[in-house]
């Protein structure tokens, strides 16, 4: 199973996971991981993430076709948030679910890499106090992280 | 072909997308950026730094040696940040 899921509201977490996981007696590993909006000096109002409506859906449908030739998978969703999203709450959902963790792990290690640096996703900080509006910078660590799978340049 | 921009590039351009008509000596996505950056005050800031532009034809992503012939959407984009 692959879900792709590029959506304003919100989700559950373990509301996707046991979707992944219903009827299924040969899955022994879920991975979980959910980013949160995180505000690190209590100056953040909210994000506001732009997206490329079809090529982010198209490419997060790929992410997960690459983790599936790699690993093991037998089942993998992946759901980003766009719009207003306020500190504290949920960006992105990424579980995957093998027969066993080791894959279950790296493949969601793998999807959220991908999603951080290659998916058509923009934030941008709005500060309480109004005095500016900043695209976030790209960091060089999730490059670095990313590199690591030696992701096709597609 | 239609160019879609996003992020800082669409706000530095001023729109989000156009129509574009290039002539047939802009081959590539990099003759295209050359092209696009001489329209205008806009375009020249949005496409000052080529090298950090990411582009995609038809929704995949390409470098900028790509050729652009075929393609029916064109888009230029910062640098990703999601997650």
């Amino acid at each position: 199973m692959r879900i792709v899921r590029v959506q304003a509201e919100d989700f559950d977490a373990a509301a996707e996971a046991r979707a992944l996981t219903a009827g299924r007696m040969d899955i022994g590993a879920v991975v979980s991981f959910v980013g949160l909006c995180r505000d690190d000096g209590g100056r953040l109002a909210a994000l506001e993430i732009e997206h490329y409506p079809g090529m982010a859906e198209a490419a997060i449908a790929l992410a997960i076709d690459e983790a599936r030739a790699r690993w093991p998978l037998i089942g993998a969703t992946a759901i980003h948030r766009f719009g207003a999203i306020a500190p504290g709450e949920q960006i992105v959902l990424v579980v995957t679910a093998s027969a066993h963790r080791g894959a279950a792990f790296a493949a969601a290690e793998m999807l959220m890499d991908y999603l951080k640096t290659r998916a058509p996703f923009w934030k941008r900080a709005r500060l309480i106090d109004g005095s500016s509006e900043n695209w976030v910078e790209p960091k060089g660590a999730d490059d670095e992280s990313a590199a690591r799978w030696d992701l096709a340049s597609r | 072909m239609k160019a879609v921009y996003f992020a800082w590039v669409r706000e530095r351009i001023g729109k989000a997308e156009e129509e574009v008509d290039p002539p047939a000596s802009v081959a590539t996505v990099a003759d295209l950026i050359g092209w696009l950056r001489a329209r205008g005050e806009g375009y020249a800031y949005a496409f000052e730094k080529a090298t950090v532009i990411r582009a995609a034809l038809d929704r995949s992503h390409v470098k900028h040696d790509a050729k652009i012939a075929g393609a029916r959407e064109v888009a230029f984009f910062p640098p990703m940040t999601g997650g």
